[in-house]
């Protein structure tokens, strides 16, 4: 013990000390998605099951068959990789990983519980915008080195609804930023602390009571657009063209076993990251709606952090859940249906909020 | 990866109206690609393949390519006995089965001189008609599968699926069922059967609101369709389109009310048709709410046909079956019946020998799918997928 302790004090180890925890709270969250994601499936199988009047998987593993997704995953892994001859190889083996990577990298900032964080970046939010775009080259990728028509076609429209959804996305997540006054994903969500009432989709984040309520229909449509913007972003319905099944199959048609697998999972992290970035901006975070429901970090900084991440994540899950439920109810866009409204109707929408909130923040904050 | 073309190529005679409307895209153009959309594509009820001609997602030219589920219909049967020919009819629309028979049947009925009672008659149009349902329930579920919803396909399957419990009492197939026999039918309806009918029409009525508020009336449903891929009556006179599609078109044309038979004109039902109620007179959405609508009239015949059946006293279905076909009366006919997808024709030679001389087999999904090329120029991808829906093809029609 003696030997660790002077160790630690050390102040040259720190910075293994530092990268060790890194490591391990990087394996903990590569299970926590890996967790997630097998979990998330299953629940979009019971929603569909659901909303289409039948039972879902209900065998394997017993109750209401939750081992179905890990039996699928152990079968997409025992499948055999086919790479057709005519692709370009290195890009085709280099694609799935990028696109699990760059929604895999995005975690890093997001803000489980007061110290449950990858790391607290000054600019967090602008990070986790900028790390989740790389996903588009990696389906440009997946989709041209296939050398198929169809997946070009899937490509291009993933790339161009994705760039083009970018920009309302970044307008929404403005109005939290500009409310809080800062980028970093910790402050974003200590402003709205005390209460549903304080969160940033009633007004609050910055604000205070009887200001939130002129302030309230403006963050409502700022999360609104955000929401509707990130089922865009991620490639859900009724923005899921560039998978449209029934028109252009998907970016990922060449891809089989795992490599296919993996374009999966990282549709569902990318589910829960944007979910998250929600949660945290404009619903929280890890703050209980009301206070008594939280432990504060006097009496017990454990299980504080715990309670935390049990809000962050049941919010995001329920968001999941709305993605879910979306999904299996509305028909898809056309493309330039999809432009129009991320055009047209979400970008003029979001600047004239930025306009109104930037004057209530000059107006009203303390 | 895609085909340098020379940009100037003419275009052929359909195509030519519509370059103009392409011309203002002319400034932005690409390399022009060329993709195959099938066989195996999901959107394709099948194997059909399209091959489309793309500039970007716009498509500058689409030409069905078909002939992937040929069986040679029309020389198998000249190969065996006028009965023999029925159990084969079911597979030509494998979706509507009962009617491909009374299409046949009706025809070798004329031409034989052969008279049925009525209550066989409305046995027949009772059953028909619950085929109607059950084939509109796959084409509404098919093409919303097609736009991209999916919760509709599973709930009108369910709905088919009590259709198909009735015909599987009613006669032991469930999809092909080989029931109208030319002078009667292969059974009787079972005792208890007319009520389940009923049961049936109680339970349907309902749900059809249900898919109005889920799916017809869903914005993004009727963003999609209206004004997309729109078929005009002048259109559908010059390459034949008939069934919903022309109703669609606004034209009031139904066998059933037009050129009744099977006692059709004792029933009491309406033809709706295509009003442009979203969007044009014709399109997408049209031909999609003529069906929902032709359900909806369908289960009228069902009831009264049902309330009828309950009155008149049994017979022998079997009794005006031939004892042989060895002989049968020389002579030609055509004989055209409302199949759901359009007017099935059978164009019928006897030489008065057991087998015939020639079948001639009018199917209305090869009508009907011949309009495409003069309908795609101008869509974009995802409009072909509503295109190809919304004319409700079968496969099996199409190459017989």
């Amino acid at each position: 013990m003696n030997v660790l302790t002077s160790f630690c004090n050390n102040p040259a180890n720190w910075f293994f000390i530092k990268l060790a925890i890194s490591l391990i709270y990087m394996v903990g969250m590569i299970t926590f998605v890996s967790v997630f994601a097998l979990f998330a499936i299953w629940l979009e199988r019971k929603i569909s099951a659901w909303a289409q009047d039948r039972l879902g998987p209900m065998e394997t593993g017993g109750f209401h068959g939750w081992l179905q997704t890990v039996a699928d995953m152990l079968k997409l892994l025992l499948k055999e990789d086919i790479i057709p001859d005519a692709v370009d190889r290195p890009l085709f083996k280099l694609a799935p990983y990028i696109v699990f990577a760059s929604s895999f990298a995005a975690f890093a900032t997001l803000p489980f519980a007061a110290n449950l964080i990858g790391t607290d970046l000054n600019i967090g939010i602008y990070y986790i915008v900028a790390i989740s775009s790389l996903v588009v080259i990696a389906i440009i990728m997946a989709g041209w080195a296939s050398n198929n028509k169809w997946s070009l076609f899937g490509a291009m429209r993933s790339a161009s609804q994705m760039i083009s959804y970018e920009v309302p996305v970044a307008l929404a997540l403005l109005i939290p930023i500009l409310m809080a006054g800062s980028l970093s994903m910790q402050d974003l969500v200590s402003v709205q602390a005390g209460g549903f009432w304080n969160w940033t989709i009633f007004g609050g984040g910055g604000f205070k009571l009887p200001f939130t309520v002129v302030a309230l229909p403006f963050t409502v449509l700022a999360f609104l657009i955000y929401f509707w913007a990130s089922l865009a972003e991620v490639n859900r319905c009724p923005f899921d063209l560039p998978e449209g099944e029934s028109e252009i199959i998907g970016f990922h048609v060449e891809y089989s076993a795992m490599r296919f697998g993996m374009f999966f999972f990282a549709e569902f992290a990318n589910m829960f990251l944007v979910s998250g970035v929600a949660v945290a901006l404009f619903l929280g975070g890890w703050y209980a709606p009301l206070p008594f429901l939280e432990v504060s970090a006097e009496t017990s900084p454990v299980l504080h952090n715990i309670i935390g991440a049990f809000w962050f994540i049941s919010k995001s899950v329920i968001l999941v859940a709305v993605q879910m439920w979306l999904r299996w109810t509305l028909p898809r866009f056309r493309v330039d249906q999809l432009m129009h409204v991320c055009w047209k109707v979400f970008l003029p929408f979001s600047l004239a909020n930025i306009l109104i909130v930037s004057l209530l923040v000059v107006l009203f904050n303390q | 990866m895609s085909e340098t073309q020379d940009l100037n190529i003419p275009l052929g005679p359909p195509q030519e109206k519509m370059s103009q409307a392409l011309a203002s895209v002319e400034d932005v153009h690409g390399e022009r690609m060329r993709v195959q959309m099938g066989p195996q594509h999901p959107a394709t009820h099948g194997v059909l393949r399209v091959e489309i001609e793309t500039d970007g997602e716009l498509i500058i030219k689409g030409t069905p390519h078909i002939g992937y589920l040929h069986r040679c219909f029309e020389k198998v049967a000249e190969n065996i006995t006028w009965p023999q020919i029925v159990p084969f009819t079911d597979r030509l629309d494998y979706c509507s089965s009962m009617n491909n028979n009374l299409g046949f049947v009706l025809a070798c009925e004329k031409l034989f001189g052969i008279e049925v009672s009525e209550r066989i008659q409305t046995i027949r149009v009772l059953v028909t008609e619950l085929n109607r349902v059950a084939n509109h329930c796959v084409a509404i579920a098919a093409y919303s599968l097609d736009i991209g919803a999916w919760t509709p396909f599973l709930l009108l399957i369910q709905e088919r699926e009590h259709i198909l419990d009735l015909f599987e009492e009613i006669c032991g197939g469930r999809l092909l069922l080989n029931y109208i026999w030319i002078g009667g039918l292969s059974h009787d309806v079972p005792d208890g059967w007319l009520p389940k009918v009923h049961e049936f029409v109680e339970y349907m009525k309902p749900k059809i609101p249900e898919l109005n508020q889920l799916l017809s009336y869903n914005k993004i449903f009727i963003e999609r369709l209206a004004n997309v891929a729109v078929i005009p009556a002048d259109v559908c006179y010059q390459y034949g389109v008939t069934g919903p599609n022309i109703r669609g078109a606004g034209v009031k044309w139904d066998l059933r009310k037009n050129e009744p038979y099977s006692g059709y004109e004792t029933y009491d039902f309406d033809i709706p048709i295509g009003t442009g109620e979203m969007g044009q007179v014709g399109d997408a959405w049209d031909r999609y709410i003529v069906r929902v609508r032709e359900v909806e009239q369908s289960l009228r015949i069902i009831e009264q046909a049902a309330t009828r059946l309950e009155g008149m006293p049994g017979d022998d279905v079997k009794a005006a079956i031939p004892k042989t076909f060895a002989k049968v009366p020389k002579g030609e006919i055509y004989f055209r019946t409302e199949q759901p997808k359009g007017e099935l024709g059978f164009y019928l030679i006897s030489n008065g020998k057991a087998k015939p001389y020639r079948v001639k087999c009018r199917a209305p999904s090869f009508s009907n799918l011949c309009v495409m090329p003069k309908v795609a120029p101008g869509l974009l991808i995802a409009d072909m997928v509503a295109l190809i829906g919304s004319i409700d093809i079968v496969l099996g029609d199409v190459d017989r």
